[in-house]
């Protein structure tokens, strides 16, 4: 690609770098911050972010330099997007869950612990479905 | 000798992808929990499809991108199956 800069070029190396820079903040968050829950902040949202910029990029440089469309990327874009929360909820669940048994201790960080869910419930993560929540299919 | 724009880029991007596979591998070894460990290998994997997606472009090829799509695949289920362990005491009940 040599002679003037094209738009391709132009919108790709911007999403590129884009992208490492959510990704390289994303792990900035997770050696920086002080307690679990917070560190999931950072890789969850900001590295999804960063992929994705990254992902639109190869796509933007694939279709306007060779004028073809692949869509690898937007599979893998979409599969991150699904995935990302899932595993961040279930390392969630066992941090939880650690904390509890008394297998892991941890110094609260700035925001402290979760705040207990409405009513007399409790962020569970062996008990039974609580009646009228939607993984109650014993009052149906 | 000079860059074009894309390869700047493409330089920089390997470059921070690398500083940020090293922090994650210091959370990995410094780690105070368990679960700061399954956290900092979730984040290896996808900074290392990244690094892959970053390898497509210079490339020009294709074909990093399966590689790409299976590495999400199994670090996906390789996160669960911690999580599922270590909550349950077992992975597929």
């Amino acid at each position: 690609m040599s002679g003037p800069v094209s738009l391709a070029e132009l919108l790709a190396a911007a999403l590129i770098v884009l992208g490492s820079g959510f990704a390289l903040v994303g792990s900035w968050g997770l050696v920086r911050l002080p307690s679990l829950m917070e560190r999931l902040h950072g890789p969850t949202k900001a590295s999804t972010l960063g992929m994705g910029a990254m992902l639109v990029a190869s796509v933007v440089w694939f279709q306007l330099g060779e004028g073809v469309w692949t869509t690898h990327e937007l599979l893998i874009s979409v599969f991150l997007f699904v995935t990302a929360p899932i595993s961040a909820n279930m390392i969630a669940k066992v941090h939880l869950h650690r904390l509890r048994t008394g297998e892991q201790n941890e110094a609260a960080g700035p925001a402290g612990p979760p705040a207990p869910p409405p009513g007399s419930a409790d962020w569970a993560t062996h008990e039974a479905p609580h009646q009228g929540t939607p993984g109650d299919f014993a009052g149906d | 000798m000079t860059l074009s724009v894309l390869e700047g880029a493409l330089a920089f991007g390997f470059a921070g992808l690398g500083l940020a596979l090293a922090m994650n591998l210091w959370r990995l070894v410094k780690g105070p929990g368990v679960t700061d460990r399954i956290l900092a290998l979730d984040t290896m994997v996808i900074n290392t499809i990244g690094l892959i997606v970053l390898a497509g472009i210079a490339g020009g090829s294709g074909t990093a991108f399966e590689a790409a799509l299976l590495l999400a695949m199994v670090g996906f289920v390789g996160t669960v199956a911690y999580a599922k362990f270590l909550l349950r005491g077992d992975i597929i009940e």
